[in-house]
């Protein structure tokens, strides 16, 4: 299959890691993986904030860049939530894209079948459902089970893992003490488990809460599963 | 023309940095709202068909919403056949003046009520008072925030902020005498003192959950019962109501009285339901007064988008599950609407200028979109509502630039590569942490609770070219 990797904006710069994971697991399972170069945001910071008029270019890269591709595989619950949610109502003329666009644990579970992907990760793990992906893609329990097949892992239910985190993109500026305060709820709980590592499908929101772990100086480390997947 | 009490005096995040102080506060809406959430959860979970039940709602008030002046005159026409004067009031202004010329017409300076948000929404209390006359609020959580000189901070829970050592407090203050923080206690102190007020009233002013376009019947959701003393005892019941309350048959009914209590106390059934046609001779008040009122909901209407909003039928489950209110409670809302709700249905009625941080209290996360009986897309309201505002200057020219970046390849490799650079020298000072712990203005706004993230040494695009495209 030709699959092409959405890595997105915050993965590109700050995360790598977390697209040669995708990378490793998708050629692991025999596919071929392509990086179109063109790409660039997806347009939900834009989008989101109230910039409707600034995010339809990037809207329009989007569906340009991956026109014709087999699948579209992005490891981030809420800008695939933005393609699907949102770019229908954008860009009248993305409909082909927007249903071939999955998040990694979709494109495993439902198109390729898969939910040992052949991992090895001996820790102790909590997972963050992160609120798009719950909410608007409906992932449901494929991470979990993806997660729970790793050789290795110990999966640590996580009290509260349903509520949001705090970081809600630009949120986490303009109303930073609601945002704080969420976040020190969100910590605590995951500190409680006892876990080594906070996993979930959404580097945006572990930088938030990785960024409230290292500041309390919690032991947790905040991880992107698609990392725990590659590992071996 | 709009007013009232939905109009923020504070922004958002000004008014919730005061509120998160409280630490009390937060530890009493966090149990409270988790409690009623859990039971929600329960109920709404125990009905096969809860989704088409949603689903239902949803489509009868859309119905509702596009052929709203058919059906509120088909009220009118009902009503009045059955004995009741219908007023009509396009603002909150004009329905103050309305509803006081009324009371001041029966000569008594004192009226009960039963909770009604239309009727603070107005500020329907502070007009009586001003024309000399006392509004005494029968619904026993208005009572404790009324006793306590302060305002309502959840729609269906107005004293949610309490607890009940503090209760107990607002009760002696005012000569209510419980002699424990007992619920039942506090509830019998309650009882004595409003017993009284119910049997001397002559005037009743309510509010209604729903108003029977076919019969011009009202109808009123309540648990306490001080509803129906309030519907029954009084001469005079004067009945104020938002337009967008109509439904067009009885046989509707059956779907919101399914919706109502099992989304907003998460009961299978309220305990008192009392619906009322006009006048009865003999039984019940002899006057009848219908208010319907505008204040904002036509423009709402205009709004392809934002009109869902006013399918609300006020059951707070979308309060309930918002981990922003839990944190900040009613008051920072600065509205007699709070929660996601209010942050789209208060800036809406109060027209353009009004209460524009609101939309930007939420971090979207959708919780409160599953929650609600008629599916209100709040999220997507929010993001509505948030193209027209504020944005402030510095914000809008990094919006702009990086969109003209993020549009184009080789301008975003170049940024990429020159944020991976400039990221270097910092990361060496941070050395082994790899946090920043102090940013500059603005990102020092991360950089207040939580620490910062550097850019990697190499981009994945980079990393991409390097290692596979040779």
């Amino acid at each position: 299959m030709k699959v092409a990797l959405f890595v997105t904006c915050v993965n590109d710069l700050v995360f790598p890691g977390t697209g040669r994971a995708v990378v490793e697991v998708l050629e692991r399972l025999g596919h071929t993986v392509e990086f179109p170069v063109e790409q660039g945001c997806c347009g939900q910071m834009h989008a989101n904030s109230g910039y409707r008029e600034e995010a339809l270019p990037l809207v329009a890269n989007f569906v340009k860049t991956f026109d014709g591709y087999d699948a579209v595989v992005g490891p981030s619950g809420s800008c695939v939530a933005m393609v699907r949610d949102w770019y229908p109502k954008l860009a009248p003329d993305s409909g082909e894209v927007v249903a071939r666009t999955y998040e990694l644990s979709e494109f495993l579970v439902d198109v390729l079948g898969v939910t040992d992907v052949g991992a090895t990760f001996p820790h102790r793990v909590t997972y963050h459902p992160t609120c798009h992906g719950l909410r608007m893609l409906r992932l449901g329990d494929r991470p979990r089970r993806l997660l729970e097949s790793v050789r290795g892992l110990e999966l640590l239910d996580l009290p509260g893992a349903e509520e949001c985190c705090g970081f809600g993109g630009t949120f986490a500026m303009k109303n930073a003490g609601v945002s704080g305060a969420m976040l020190a709820d969100k910590c605590r709980s995951i500190v409680d488990t006892g876990a080594e590592y906070v996993a979930a499908v959404d580097n945006s929101c572990l930088a938030h809460i990785g960024g409230g772990l290292s500041r309390a100086g919690g032991p947790a480390k905040p991880i992107h599963y698609a990392e725990i997947l590659a590992a071996s | 023309m709009s007013g009232g009490n939905i109009v923020a005096r504070l922004p958002f995040p000004v008014a919730a940095r005061k509120e998160l102080g409280d630490a009390q506060l937060r530890a009493n809406l966090r149990n409270a709202t988790h409690t009623i959430r859990d039971k929600r959860l329960r109920m709404v979970g125990e009905v096969p068909d809860w989704e088409e039940l949603r689903r239902s709602g949803a489509a009868i008030k859309d119905d509702v919403l596009s052929r709203l002046p058919e059906l509120l005159t088909q009220f009118e026409a009902a009503a009045t056949a059955a004995g009741a004067t219908v007023h009509w009031a396009r603002d909150a202004a004009e329905a103050c003046a309305v509803v006081t010329a009324l009371v001041r017409d029966t000569g008594t300076a004192e009226v009960v009520k039963v909770k009604s948000m239309v009727t603070q929404e107005i500020g329907l209390n502070d007009s009586l008072e001003a024309a000399g006359i006392a509004a005494v609020e029968t619904d026993l959580a208005e009572l404790i925030v009324q006793l306590a000189g302060d305002t309502p901070s959840h729609i269906l829970v107005p004293a949610i902020h309490y607890n009940r050592s503090q209760i107990r407090d607002i009760f002696h203050r005012n000569g209510l005498s419980a002699l424990t923080d007992d619920p039942p206690a506090l509830a019998e102190a309650a009882r004595r003192h409003l017993r009284a007020k119910f049997l001397s009233a002559r005037v009743g002013i309510s509010g209604a959950n729903f108003a029977v376009a076919e019969s011009g019947t009202l109808v009123v959701v309540e648990s306490e019962g001080n509803g129906r003393m309030c519907l029954t005892l009084p001469e005079t019941l004067i009945s104020v109501v938002g337009i967008e309350k109509i439904l067009p048959t009885f046989r509707d009914l059956e779907v919101f009285l399914q919706l109502l209590p099992r989304s907003s106390t998460g009961e299978r059934m309220n305990p008192y339901t009392s619906l009322w046609t006009g006048v009865t001779p003999g039984d019940g008040p002899q006057t009848v007064h219908i208010v319907l009122v505008d204040n904002g909901r036509t423009e709402t209407l205009a709004d392809d988008v934002g009109r869902q909003a006013l399918r609300c039928i006020r059951c707070s489950a979308c309060l309930n599950v918002c981990p922003v209110y839990e944190r900040v409670g009613g008051h920072a809302y600065g509205s007699v609407y709070p929660g996601p709700i209010g942050a789209i249905l208060s800036p809406q009625l109060s027209g353009g200028g009004a209460n524009r941080t609101l939309p930007y209290a939420s971090t979207l996360c959708g919780a409160c979109y599953d929650a609600c009986p008629v599916r209100i897309n709040i999220p997507e309201v929010l993001v509505h509502l948030r193209q027209t505002g504020p944005h402030p200057p510095a914000e809008r020219a990094a919006m702009r630039a990086l969109s003209w970046i993020m549009r184009d390849r080789r301008r975003y490799a170049a940024a990429l590569r020159a944020a991976r650079r400039g990221a270097a020298p910092i990361r060496w000072a941070t050395g082994r942490r790899g946090a920043v712990r102090h940013l500059p203005w603005p990102l020092s706004k991360w950089t207040s609770t939580r620490d910062a993230p550097l850019p990697a040494k190499q981009t994945f695009r980079e990393w991409w070219a390097h290692e596979r495209t040779r």
